[in-house]
């Protein structure tokens, strides 16, 4: 009796917590439309004649300009722009005349994968690293991990790709090279096995194909353990300062004073708390991946999302170029609202 | 029959700007007794009260000739049976319960720690053993409170359970560090009475770490003051208020008094010469 009204109290003030976020995520996502919408008008790249050449006639411009809808007011304009994009249709590339969200859909899982194991190796070097680091300041650990860190802050991702494929690809021969399989493997791949994510350690995985998910992961742990490093450089110092804040407060004595063994105190009490701004951070530098690295996809001839981008605005593609952004735009917004949620769970007072 | 005995505790901590002694030998004895320490900010009294737990955070060191606690020096202790007391044996309550439980630990959870991991007790006995503390401490709806939030309670209610948390393992010897200061005056007094009435009916050795003179003088049975890391007067509680070092009359001094003249009241006097 007594537990009912504060448990349809929390409810409550849960749904509408749930309700007033939408809204600001949907808030979000017209705003990124609007931004990129007016972005494509006034690049000065002009997509008729993107279209029709050079040479086209006054007539032949004038039916693209009307094809493309771009004889109507700007505001009609922008609502079928969003309309469609809400409908999965960002527009078709000038470079391939196929839909550009055909060519996201093959390009964002590798990105997706390569962010996703980075992340992940970033973590779990990361957090660690800062705990021992918060633990033991001043000892010749903490040293090292600052040095490490420092290091994965300062070095540019492009040299240390280009040392590493020399080093682990060229010279001792452990990892992949370029690329997301060995072409052996890539044929296969196209041919063998169902595409469920478009990842390719999954889908291997799924089929059973255990050869080809080998061979994917020593393509993969290069660029993956390079950007794991960089964010396995900014987690670890983020993880020393949250958890030595943590580690002076008065909940941590107490912790101590109940007898608890150091490891609990640490891994339990003050985890817990750090784990509250240790989310946001994490969600922040995975997001950063999930934009592209242009730079490493570039080195490691990995097609995802930011070489896809890239390559685009090289031709002056466009519609290519604003579709991917808002795809990596809606990513950015879904995690943050993931991370949100995250937060709510691991922080009763954010509730 | 003597519980904790300390002689020529010295607290110093290592800072850029040298070497900052907080505590200055300090020696007591403790029987299961209630023993006062009384003194401004900063005169080390926390600190003492810490160090019996050796607790205190680097850069921070304790030193002392012997603290023997039930007979064992907790100076030559390794940190191994150092934790092995801290619980079941001595147990702290501290001034704040707004910052002294876990914000992110349900109460319940927080109050069973130690009957789970430490002593091992299956899940419905530490939450039965959890509920009757919550009960001698005259928390109402102890269900309700075991799934609470530490922030979802009132300072009072925090610091109820946190002085049911600490007593679950039954330690005998308890610091109370300013317990009460905290809190509003209305709910000092129960606070204080709940505290009193557990540590009466278990015997225990309590440590009164306060500020408030005259609460100590009611509340104790002997009183040290200190000052600037040392014990300047040490008194039985009665003769507190007839205290003859001119530090502790200072500081009863500046109290003002209900019905007392309105006038400025007198400021500290503070002697050096005190703390040699």
């Amino acid at each position: 009796m007594t537990a009912s009204p504060s448990a349809s109290l929390r409810l409550g003030a849960y749904l509408r917590a749930a309700g007033s976020m939408l809204i600001s995520l949907a808030a979000t996502i017209l705003g990124l439309l609007l931004v990129t919408f007016i972005i494509g008008r006034v690049v000065p790249i002009d997509p008729v004649l993107a279209i029709v050449g050079e040479r086209a006639t006054e007539a032949q411009i004038e039916a693209a300009r009307v094809a493309l809808g771009l004889d109507l007011p700007l505001w009609r304009q922008f609502l079928i722009y969003a309309w469609d994009a809400l409908h999965g249709d960002l527009g078709q590339s000038i470079r391939t005349g196929q839909p550009v969200i055909e060519a996201v859909a093959r390009h964002f899982p590798a990105t997706l994968e390569l962010a996703t194991l980075a992340t992940i190796l970033g973590v779990i070097a990361g957090v660690p690293a800062g705990v021992l680091a918060a633990t033991r300041p001043g000892s010749l650990a903490d040293h090292v991990v600052r040095l490490v860190g420092l290091m994965g802050y300062s070095m540019p991702v492009f040299w240390l790709g280009l040392i590493g494929l020399l080093l682990f690809y060229g010279i001792l021969g452990w990892v992949g090279g370029p690329g997301r399989l060995d072409a052996v493997f890539d044929m296969m791949y196209e041919f063998e096995v169902t595409p469920v994510s478009g990842m390719i350690l999954i889908d291997t995985a799924l089929a059973g194909r255990w050869d080809m998910w080998v061979n994917a992961i020593s393509h993969i742990i290069l660029p993956a353990g390079l950007l794991g490093y960089v964010s396995m450089a900014y987690i670890s110092r983020m993880t020393r300062s949250f958890m030595m804040n943590e580690l002076s407060q008065e909940y941590i004595t107490t912790a101590r004073v109940k007898g608890m063994p150091e490891w609990r105190v640490i891994w339990v009490h003050a985890m817990r708390n750090v784990l509250v701004p240790l989310i946001t951070v994490i969600a922040l530098s995975y997001a950063y991946l999930l934009e592209g690295s242009v730079l490493t996809e570039t080195i490691f001839a990995w097609p995802g999302l930011g070489s896809y981008i890239t390559d685009a605005l090289m031709v002056n593609d466009m519609p290519a170029v604003l579709g991917g952004t808002v795809v990596v735009g809606v990513a950015f917004v879904l995690l943050n609202l993931f991370s949100d949620l995250l937060y709510r769970l691991v922080d009763p007072r954010a509730r | 029959m003597t519980l904790l005995s300390v002689k020529n505790l010295r607290v110093t901590f290592d800072t850029e700007a040298g070497v900052v002694e907080a505590v200055r030998g300090v020696s007591f004895s403790l029987g299961r007794e209630r023993l006062g320490i009384v003194g401004e900010s900063g005169s080390g009294k926390t600190m003492t009260g810490r160090s019996v737990l050796r607790l205190i955070r680097p850069p921070g060191r304790i030193a002392a000739d012997e603290m023997l606690f039930d007979g064992q020096d907790l100076m030559k202790l390794p940190e191994r049976e150092m934790r092995a007391l801290r619980g079941p044996r001595m147990a702290m309550v501290m001034q704040d319960p707004k910052y002294s439980l876990n914000p992110v630990m349900k109460v319940g959870a927080q109050l069973m720690e130690g009957l789970r991991q430490r002593d091992r007790v299956g899940r419905a006995e530490a939450h039965g053993k959890a509920v009757a503390a919550l009960e001698a401490v005259q928390i109402r709806d102890p269900e309700r409170v075991m799934e609470a939030y530490p922030h979802e309670l009132s300072g009072g209610m925090g610091q109820r359970v946190m002085i049911a948390m600490m007593l679950i393992p039954n330690p005998d010897l308890l610091i109370a560090d300013e317990p009460t200061s905290a809190l509003d005056v209305t709910v000092q007094a129960e606070v204080l009475s709940i505290l009193d009435g557990l540590v009466r009916d278990r015997g225990m050795g309590l440590i009164f770490i306060s500020h408030d003179l005259r609460l100590v003088a009611r509340f104790c049975d002997r009183v040290l003051v200190m000052y600037k890391g040392r014990v300047v007067e040490e008194l039985a509680a009665q003769d507190l208020l007839h205290a003859k070092h001119p530090y502790t009359q200072g500081l009863l001094n500046c109290l003002p008094r209900i019905g007392g003249d309105r006038g400025p009241l007198p400021g500290l006097d503070r002697n050096a010469e005190w703390a040699r």
